[in-house]
């Protein structure tokens, strides 16, 4: 398999066939701001944070560079007025979801983000997929999902499944960039078994 | 409808899970929802995972979760039933059954339902039930209508 090499921000930068422009930009040191990516997950294309620009064959054009595979020549830029801006509007965007979010603060402090731009509809999760991705794709269990859509779209434990195996694993609780899915999970478990789990502790 | 019948439309479709949704509305049918059971069983058959199969049913509105009345009333409350009177047709309704948008009443008698258009509008302000269209349909009218149905 041939090597490519493109540009990023001025770089001369070398990525394999089949390597997004995301991890083009990692491998070569580049950061660019993602929710959703995760290394050893499919990409996925959700949080549209690490929207970049990308020059191919003279024309400019705004892509998820997540999900955007690199090219032989590409001019990548990952930080312009352009892109800020989006990017500023996408944290704010989020940010009234899940106002408290530790990441998406370091990522507003950064790109002048407002977290009282738009009104709050706190529901604690930005869809980021990474818990539902992780347990499908790596721990094959499925004990998470999304239900409905738009929205109203939100996570849930499958009870039927959670409850033979998400005690043993929780591997998904530091993957999400909110707290919102340990309060799902909090929340699934005390419908499961009220007795053993939050009202007992409550109670003590 | 017990595990055997949901065996046999699994059947028809030689257990392949890319039949995953058809199967899905076959239950849905003939038994106006989807039971717990069901989805355990369709899941177990197919070697699909439950967690997608909450994901498809909750993702189309086609599907139910939740038990739904024998009778289904679709309340157009598009733009031309609006302005003829749907939301008085809809109050009625509500007084009649006792139950509001996406709701079952407790004999499992009726589900109501708003919708956005049914396409009819010169007909407007149009209820279906059960794939009936009643057209030009006024709030004296409703409780007859309602009536007809066991």
């Amino acid at each position: 398999m041939s090597d490519i090499t493109m540009r990023i921000d001025d770089q001369e930068v070398t990525a394999e066939q089949g390597m997004t422009v995301l991890e083009a930009a990692q491998r070569a040191g580049i950061s660019i701001p993602s929710l959703c990516h995760h290394d050893k997950l499919k990409p996925y294309g959700g949080c549209r944070l690490c929207m970049v620009e990308v020059t191919a064959k003279n024309r400019t054009k705004l892509v998820v560079s997540c999900v955007y595979g690199a090219e032989q020549d590409l001019v990548v830029k990952t930080r312009s007025d352009k892109i800020d801006k989006i990017r500023k509007t996408v944290l704010e965007l989020l940010l009234a979801r899940a106002p408290d979010s530790e990441i998406l603060k370091e990522f507003s402090d950064e790109y002048g983000a407002d977290k009282d731009r738009f009104e709050k509809e706190a529901s604690f999760c930005v869809h980021c997929g990474l818990c539902v991705r992780y347990c499908a794709e790596i721990k094959k269990l499925h004990a998470v999902t999304f239900v409905d859509r738009g929205y109203r779209k939100e996570i849930r434990f499958v009870p039927e499944i959670a409850s033979k195996v998400c005690n043993d694993c929780k591997e998904c609780f530091p993957l999400c960039p909110t707290s919102y899915l340990q309060a799902a999970f909090v929340l699934s478990q005390s419908l499961i078994s009220p007795s053993e789990s939050s009202v007992t502790k409550h109670d003590k | 409808m017990d595990t055997d019948r949901i065996d046999q439309i699994i059947d028809r479709y030689e257990g392949q899970a890319s039949f995953l949704i058809q199967i899905m509305l076959d239950i849905q049918n003939e038994n106006r929802w989807l039971p717990r059971f069901a989805l355990e069983r369709v899941s177990q058959r197919l070697d699909v995972p439950l967690s997608r199969m909450l994901h498809i049913a909750t993702f189309y509105k086609a599907f139910s979760l939740a038990p739904k009345g024998r009778h289904q009333i679709n309340v157009c409350m598009g733009t031309a039933c609006h302005i003829r009177g749907a939301g008085r047709v809809l109050d009625t309704i509500r007084d009649l059954t006792g139950i509001g948008p996406g709701e079952t009443d407790l004999e499992l008698k009726f589900s109501l339902e708003t919708v956005n258009c049914l396409g009819c509008c010169a007909l407007g302000p149009v209820v279906e039930i059960d794939g009936k269209t009643h057209g030009k349909i006024s709030a004296a009218d409703t409780a007859d209508v309602l009536d007809s149905y066991e």
